[in-house]
């Protein structure tokens, strides 16, 4: 019956046991010390694979991704982009659904995009142009992102399957208007839409070429944040994700919130169609998309669904790509590189949430918090 | 017929690739985690296979055989079971979600291969330079007695390989204690544990030797369907998602992967002699290339059929693993 | 076990507790639900890890860290909720994780599982799967496992609760057997009457503490139930007489068939009067879930009619409405679900997102209204003196008791006409019970229909105006519950089991 007897040495040597809630500071803290562990281990990876100065390699990212105005513009412009994607799957992911279909819903919007620039663009003044092609995109994504959510509603079809697979029927249309509006011919690809009318291209504004993209999805990152925080629709999707028992319980119809939802979410992931075509690339290819709608379910899911969350985590992680891409060509390494950092760097980030949620218990001590970092 | 014997040809190929892959996965799957990061695995066993061929190969003057195979083997059996570390340790021992952390694999994994790809394709002296004789030549050895049987006589011996891994892990999953304790786990892991079964050994067993298998996939695919050569580009991954979506039309059931995967060839080529075989019959088509691409979208259409008909269905045996993508965590409340 | 201590959190469920298990004896766990039973008998069977304290078997200090390591020191616990593989098969389950030598031979299996059934006197089918099993089959299957595994301690947690009497007397015969194979038996309950018709001894748990010891054969019920709640407690709950009772809720012929074709209501005709208490009696599964969620409108019927008569006269036919068609035809319908955090509240948000599930459709405008629900949240917190750290604490960490109280909080404060209650005071401790005793009778003086689903025939009879006791899906009848009898209610409770054997 004593109170302080040593423990056993057979008990286990760690135990796991779940966390009361940490304050603020201390899950960023956490999450940091993730980003920084990871960044020692590029750095140890880069140094082993290419012998060059990790020091070097993260100052030439760093100028690759913010040396010069241009390159800034660049990196704010995919960082934009990629944000746009993971707005767009955060209230499927609040519903738990599982909307792997981003890839699939991005291209649609792009292609439709595309199809308004080669056959309307010089029928029609950009302006007009942009505000159709901004409605058509939202509502090819939002019908792409229908389909999974109509079979998951009736007949609770697997919709993590369901919309991967979506994504490749959605890449074979690409390759099949491609090959239609391909141009020149036999260059397999539809080459710069409208190169010397610009027609249906994003203005200039405010001086900045990129000025566009910026406002269109702040205004969308606003929108769904409050959405999700103080609306009713955005009270029903916490409810539904959280049990469809309990929104049946109070009258919620569960299969009509889980297909408004995913209209909305496939056309914000349209709207990205959208913008990657009109705003950034003017052409439309199978890597419109680029690994966009994959890349956004991690930032969706680190944030929390937090929409402000997701715009640091969407500069991080398009800080890490356009860093890469340029020791890439500065040191002539593959531009695969950036894949592979982005890679650790999201592992490491994905187990600290582990250290936010549980803590470990060492063998013999008792109840103390034991503060852990990876 | 010819053409008949071509696709027949070109779908085993294919098949094979996405067979291994799919194998992987259902092990990964009956266990209770779903690993979205095949495509990563696959390509992290292809790239090991080659790098491994590629320095024994270039740097010995006259390469055996047998030490080629052994030393590809090993190599992308390492690979990609260090992926498969990776992906247990994160989902498993620290429960971070499973989707996230495949998708991030899968990411990881295509990096490193096509990271290595090219830069063998440089050390080799340019894109589609890498030649690795010896290694591929060995990997493609027919069976013997087979030379002259058609269609036979162009598969390797890892065709045969991949099918009695299905066959293996149908007796596996269905037939002995640990199969059944494995599938326990991805059904219920509170229920597996209660029974004294060690739920955290079983997923982690079950996914590093599915990833070892789909491994194979990727290993498969630059030795014998891209015959020793490295492109860095997508078509791997695209090959791993179709993996995922074989896993789906077999009903996580071995034995039917086998056909599936063949009929998932048969479609994939079909654009490419679907003249030629309605040719055949009297009827003259043309395929312009757009509706070649319509073509390629026949896999993934026909899992998404199979996925809707079988959650019509409801019938429990065709079901997913009902654990699938739970973490599990012993003193939850 | 010495000295036994388990924390989840901040709550302590097991505080210094110690036990003793004999061979060739039948110990009864007694104690109120969340006194800690449940948890004290899962560190013995390796479910969870003890905070503190040792445990010893036969002299020897051992750790149990899996429920292997359990199994491997002849510990074998049966659980309220089966563990079981719904797509195995019932031999499948037997073996699941057994170290046995040579290979995998199912038909061995099943011989040894028949032999053990005859000796026993259990009927299962070692070929049957597990989902088209009733809950006494599942059960007789979680203990031929454990029997098949040759146990010596074996642990079952209120193996009752889901049988008929015949089928507890069965279980009680198995026992005795067991006993007098020289191995130990704990039963965990909180039933007097098996108490003392089965243990040899009794220990009694009360807030994780160990009040004490006794044999079963000197001392008595009430000296029992003095140990479980601490101060003696008859049942004496309130009960007023029923104020001009109106018809509310008329159903007749109500048949509903669940998914798999199973009928779960069959013919159900009754009327519930404002004012009054209708208690539902009968055997868990019964078809009480059904009939409570067809007239809130969530499960589908087959056929028949349910009629709501308002206060104000008229008739209003409730049949295939939803919740929110019944809330916008004015119906002010109040429904405590047994399943509260899965069903009636929502674990990850606190009281004032939970408050808001029966209020966000309110104001206009697309945003949600959160100060009222906040007020309403503040004002039941002291009124109900719910234990939380404050209203925005996720509800899923408070205790049984606590949820409760929110849940019926918010479900009284809609101003109901008709309150419906499932299982309201499982899992909760006398005082909480009470209280909600309190508002039951508050809500029928009011003039409210009060529904009352419950397990406990005291309480029914105690509470209750009239009770209606379900059986198989039917009525087997509608007594006075001022006149009628414990015995009569559990005749009723299984009267019409013969040609309904097959039926859940």
């Amino acid at each position: 019956m004593s109170e302080h007897s040593p423990m056993d040495s057979r008990e286990p040597l760690l135990r796991i046991a779940k966390r009361d809630a940490l304050p603020f500071w201390k899950n960023w803290a956490i999450r940091l010390a993730a980003v920084v562990l990871a960044l020692l281990v590029c750095a140890v990876v880069v140094y082993a694979t290419v012998k060059l100065s990790p020091l070097k390699v993260y100052a030439a990212m760093w100028s690759g991704a913010f040396g010069t105005v241009r390159r800034s513009w660049v990196t704010v412009r995919d960082a934009m982009l990629l944000l746009c994607v993971g707005i767009g799957l955060a209230p499927a992911f609040k519903m738990r659904f599982w909307n792997i279909g981003a890839e699939g819903q991005i291209l649609i919007g792009g292609i439709v995009t595309a199809a308004c620039m080669i056959y309307w663009g010089n029928s029609m003044p950009t302006s007009l142009l942009l505000v159709v092609m901004f409605l058509v995109s939202a509502l090819a994504g939002a019908v792409w992102g229908f389909i999974p959510a109509f079979f998951r509603a009736r007949w609770n079809t697997n919709e993590t399957l369901f919309t991967l697979m979506m994504n490749y029927v959605a890449i074979q249309l690409t390759s099949f208007f491609v090959s239609k509006w391909e141009h020149p011919i036999g260059s397999n690809s539809v080459g710069i839409i409208n190169i010397d009318t610009r027609a249906g291209w994003f203005p200039t504004l405010f001086g900045q070429q990129y000025a566009l993209n910026v406002i269109i999805v702040l205004c969308l990152t606003l929108f769904v944040f409050f959405y999700l925080r103080s609306s009713k629709h955005g009270y029903e999707i916490a409810v539904v994700g959280e049990s469809e028992r309990t929104a049946q319980y109070i009258g919620l119809n569960v299969k009509t919130i889980v297909m408004r939802t995913m209209l909305l979410s496939g056309a914000i992931c349209g709207v990205s169609g959208f913008i990657a075509v009109s705003g950034v690339s003017h052409t439309i290819s199978t890597v419109t998309a680029n690994g966009r709608g994959f890349t956004a379910i991690i930032v969706a899911w680190l944030a929390k669904f937090n929409a402000f969350v997701m715009v640091l985590i969407s500069f991080l992680i398009v800080f890490l790509e356009r860093g890469a891409s340029e020791i890439a060509s500065q040191f002539n390494l593959s531009e695969y590189a950036a894949k592979i950092l982005t890679g650790i760097i999201l592992f490491f980030i994905i187990g600290s949430e582990f250290f936010i949620n549980y803590r470990i218990i060492l063998r013999g001590r008792k109840e103390k918090k034991s503060s852990c970092s990876k | 017929m010819q053409q008949i014997i071509s696709l027949l040809q070109s779908s085993i190929w294919f098949g094979t690739v996405i067979l291994y892959g799919a194998m992987g996965e259902i092990l990964t799957e009956k266990g209770g985690n779903l690993n979205l990061g095949v495509p990563g695995i696959m390509s992290l066993g292809a790239i090991g296979g080659l790098i491994g061929s590629f320095f024994y190969e270039t740097r010995v003057e006259e390469p055996s055989a047998a030490i080629c195979l052994l030393v590809t083997l090993l190599c992308a059996l390492g690979l990609s079971l260090f992926g498969g570390l990776i992906y247990s340790f994160l989902t498993i021992t620290l429960r971070a979600n499973q989707n996230v952390t495949g998708l991030t694999l899968t990411i990881f994994g295509c990096g490193i291969a096509n990271f290595y790809g090219s830069s063998l394709n440089t050390l080799a002296g340019g894109v589609g330079q890498i030649s690795l004789p010896v290694t591929s030549a060995a990997f493609r050895a027919v069976l013997p007695g087979l030379k002259n049987t058609p269609i036979l006589n162009t598969l390797g011996w890892l065709v045969y390989l991949s099918i009695a891994i299905a066959v293996i892990l149908w007796y596996f999953l269905s037939r002995t204690r640990t199969g059944l304790n494995l599938r326990a786990v991805g059904e219920n892991a509170a229920t597996a544990d209660a029974a004294g079964i060690n739920v955290t050994r079983y997923k982690y067993l079950a996914i590093c030797v599915g990833c070892a298998i789909s491994g194979l996939g990727g290993l498969y695919y630059t030795m014998d369907y891209i015959k020793g050569t490295w492109t860095s580009g997508g078509s791997l991954e695209a090959l791993g998602w179709l993996s995922v979506a074989l896993v789906i039309f077999a009903r996580w059931k071995p034995i039917h992967a086998i056909w599936g995967s063949y009929l998932f060839g048969v479609l994939n080529w079909l654009y490419f002699y679907f003249a030629d075989l309605l040719g055949l019959v009297g009827i003259s088509v043309t395929m312009t290339r757009s509706s070649q691409e319509i073509f390629k979208m026949l896999p993934y259409v026909v899992t998404i059929l199979v996925l809707i008909f079988v959650s019509f269905r409801r019938k429990r045996e065709d079901q997913p693993p009902a654990g699938l993508g739970l973490p599990y965590f012993r003193e939850e409340r | 076990m010495q000295g036994i201590t388990k924390r989840f959190g901040q709550v302590i469920a097991n505080d210094n507790v110690s036990l003793e298990i004999r061979r060739g004896e039948i110990l009864a766990l007694l104690g109120e639900n969340g006194s800690g039973k449940t948890t004290l008998m899962n560190m013995l069977s390796g479910i969870y890890a003890p905070d503190g304290g040792q445990i010893f078997i036969d002299g020897n200090e051992v750790t149990i860290r899996s429920p292997r390591e359990a199994f491997d020191l002849g510990i074998g616990m049966i659980h309220q909720h089966f563990k079981l593989v719904d797509v195995l098969t019932a031999a499948e389950n037997i073996i699941l994780g057994l170290k046995e030598p040579g290979r995998l031979n199912l038909d061995a299996v099943a011989k040894r599982v028949r032999e053990i059934c005859e000796a026993y006197g259990f009927d299962v089918d070692p070929q049957q799967k597990i989902y088209n099993m009733s809950v006494s089959q599942k059960q007789t299957v979680e203990i031929v496992k454990v029997l098949y595994r040759g146990v010596d301690i074996l642990i079952l947690d209120e193996p009752t609760a889901v049988l008929t009497p015949q089928e507890t007397d069965r279980l009680f015969a198995v026992l005795r057997n067991m006993k007098k194979d020289g191995k130990a038996v704990v039963i965990i309950t909180h039933k007097l009457p098996e108490v003392m018709a089965v243990s040899d001894r009794v220990a009694v748990l009360r807030k994780g503490h160990n009040i004490g010891c006794v044999k079963t054969s000197e001392t008595t019920q009430q000296e029992l139930v003095n140990m479980m709640v601490g101060h003696a407690t008859t049942l004496d709950i309130s009960r007023a007489q029923p104020k001009n009772p109106q018809p509310r809720i008329t159903v007749t012929d109500l048949t509903c068939v669940d998914k798999d074709g199973v009928k779960r209501l069959d013919k159900v005709s009754f009327v519930a009067n404002s004012g009054e208490i209708l208690g539902i009696a009968g055997i868990a599964g019964s078809g009480q879930r059904e009939l409570l969620e067809s007239i809130a409108g969530l499960c589908p019927v087959q056929s028949g009619s349910i009629v709501y008569t308002p206060e104000e006269g008229g008739e209003q036919n409730l049949l295939g409405m939803d919740p929110l068609a019944i809330k916008n035809a004015g119906i002010a319908m109040a429904f405590v679900p047994e399943d509260r955090l899965g069903m009636g509240l929502v674990g990850s948000m606190g009281m004032t997102g939970n408050m808001m599930l029966r209020s966000w459709r309110e104001g206009k405008g697309p945003f949600v209204d959160r100060k009222h629900p906040q007020e309403l949240a503040k004002q039941l917190w002291k009124l109900l003196e719910i234990a939380t750290p404050g209203t925005e604490y996720p509800v899923r960490r408070l205790s049984g008791g606590n949820v409760q109280k929110i849940l019926v909080g918010r479900e009284i404060a809609s101003s109901p006409s008709v309150l419906m209650m499932a299982y309201a005071v499982r899992g909760l401790d006398i005082n909480t019970s009470y209280v909600i005793y309190d508002l039951l009778n508050e809500q029928k003086d009011k003039g409210v229909a009060v529904i009352y689903v419950g397990e406990d025939l005291d309480v029914l009879l105690e509470l209750c105006d009239r009770i209606l006791v379900l059986c198989g899906g039917q009525v087997s009848g509608i007594v006075d519950a001022r006149t009628a009898t414990r015995e009569q209610v559990g005749l009723l409770m299984t009267q019409i089991r013969k040609e309904g054997e097959q039926h859940e």
